[in-house]
């Protein structure tokens, strides 16, 4: 599957999160405090809440319903009531651009 | 038809069938960056609070001790049974939510230690007060509605000597010691966190026996006078705060606005309630920490009913509907919102009983 075009780098301010919509899908873009990007799911596995509206704290996404947390590089939940991980996404960051492999 | 509160009852499959189960909620708008700051998780507020909390009660302990069994040793117990019996209320629900500290093994220290003191399974309350989050006073859905309707005059009048929930948990502390879950606690607690449940609860029974034979032992009821009874003899603020969050307004709603209350409090009882007066704030971004509730309030106060001025004056309001819910039990409080708030959705304004 081609490469998505999802948002410019600088969509995203370093440690925070951006929901971007795709085929009728949801997916939570991420930018670490080591200026890194990632991709996952964008809605909760728990009560299917936008991520994108949580808090990014270090390499942790935390949903803003019920405060689960994951870590967003692997999707591994890490803090009830989130007990299944999220689904991530290989993220190329290329031209100021970050691109989303959704295969 | 009356309600039912049960979560495996009738209102239950009503309120999934209808769509009020895990609804999308009226939020007020803050731009992101704005919201990003005030979720700002930091330890320093919350260090400075525990440090006070706790070491007021060790001082409260260590005075009503030596004084013992003298009548003066009194004011001394009566603080420390309210730090005990109602400050855990505050930070077992902070904590559980992850946002009183940024360092999660504080968050989790204080949150394990409130747990006891309060009597709330850390396991179990947490997955219920999930559930209150998503299904706010929606009846057969939310596990922590403490006023229900019509009010149960008698359990709300013994809960301020905290002795139908106190009594609860340690029958139900009994019963998952025992290696066994209550079938509502199951049908909220996912099977992989249920051993977790049952180990907490041994370990808090081993607790009691120490203490309940340390009394034995001593000739002395003192042991169980610093723990376990001061959840009975220092519940009173909490539940006198408690009932406030929701009591009176309206349910079934999809509104915070409509159915939570901000009280305006003085300095002890914000410290004791650890500002979860901002209530209607509170659920609209739990996110947000304690200590930046306040901010949040002037935030998007311009979006919400007027907070209640005071303790006294939010009662006032609160009671004489409460008896009215006696005669009908539909009817609730409708808070006027100021002209700068969105408006509340049509299908809520609903004629009084």
């Amino acid at each position: 599957m081609p490469l998505i075009d999802a948002c410019a780098t600088e969509d995203i301010d370093l440690e925070d999160v951006m929901r971007f919509d795709h085929g009728g899908h949801s997916y939570a873009i991420y930018r670490s405090p080591d200026d890194e990007f990632f991709c996952t799911d964008g809605l909760c596995t728990h009560e299917k809440v936008h991520l994108a509206g949580g808090l990014v704290m270090d390499h942790l996404i935390e949903c803003p319903k019920h405060n689960g947390q994951f870590d967003y590089r692997t999707g591994e939940a890490m803090r009830a009531p989130v007990c299944v991980n999220l689904r991530t996404y290989k993220v190329t960051v290329a031209d100021g651009r970050v691109l989303i492999d959704l295969g | 038809m009356p309600r039912d509160y049960s979560l495996l009852g009738p209102d239950a499959a009503r309120a999934v069938e209808s769509g009020l189960a895990a609804a999308d909620w009226y939020h007020s708008d803050v731009p992101r960056k704005e919201m990003k700051e005030l979720m700002t998780r930091t330890d320093g507020p919350a260090i400075r609070d525990t440090i006070l909390l706790y070491g007021v009660m060790a001082l409260c302990l260590g005075f009503g001790i030596w004084l013992w069994p003298s009548w003066v040793s009194a004011p001394f117990w009566l603080a420390y049974g309210v730090l005990y019996g109602s400050a855990s209320d505050s930070r077992w629900h902070e904590c559980g939510h992850g946002t009183a500290f940024r360092t999660p093994w504080m968050n989790n220290a204080v949150y394990q230690i409130a747990s006891f003191m309060i009597v709330r399974n850390p396991v179990t309350w947490r997955w219920s007060h999930a559930r209150h989050h998503t299904d706010t006073v929606i009846v057969g859905r939310d596990p922590e509605i403490a006023l229900m309707r019509p009010p149960a005059a008698a359990r709300v009048a013994l809960n301020i000597i905290g002795l139908p929930d106190a009594l609860a948990g340690w029958r139900r502390m009994i019963l998952n010691a025992s290696g066994r879950l209550a079938p509502e606690e199951a049908s909220f607690i996912p099977e992989s966190e249920q051993p977790k449940v049952i180990r907490t609860a041994r370990i808090w029974v081993a607790i009691y026996a120490a203490t309940i034979l340390a009394a034995i032992a001593t000739g002395s009821v003192l042991p169980l006078i610093a723990i376990g009874l001061p959840r009975l003899y220092g519940a009173w603020h909490h539940v006198m705060t408690g009932l406030l969050q929701h009591g009176g307004l309206a349910d079934n709603v999809t509104d915070h606005r409509l159915n939570s209350r901000t009280v305006l409090m003085n300095p002890v009882s914000s410290f004791i309630y650890w500002n979860m007066n901002y209530h209607v704030e509170h659920h609209m971004f739990p996110m947000v920490p304690y200590h930046r509730l306040p901010d949040l309030h002037a935030r998007i106060g311009d979006d919400l009913p007027p907070a209640s001025p005071s303790i006294l004056a939010a009662y006032r309001e609160m009671m004489p509907a409460l008896l009215r819910q006696f005669r009908h039990e539909d009817y609730f409080i409708l808070r006027t919102l100021p002209p700068t708030a969105r408006p509340y959705r049509g299908e809520f304004h609903q004629p009084e009983a």
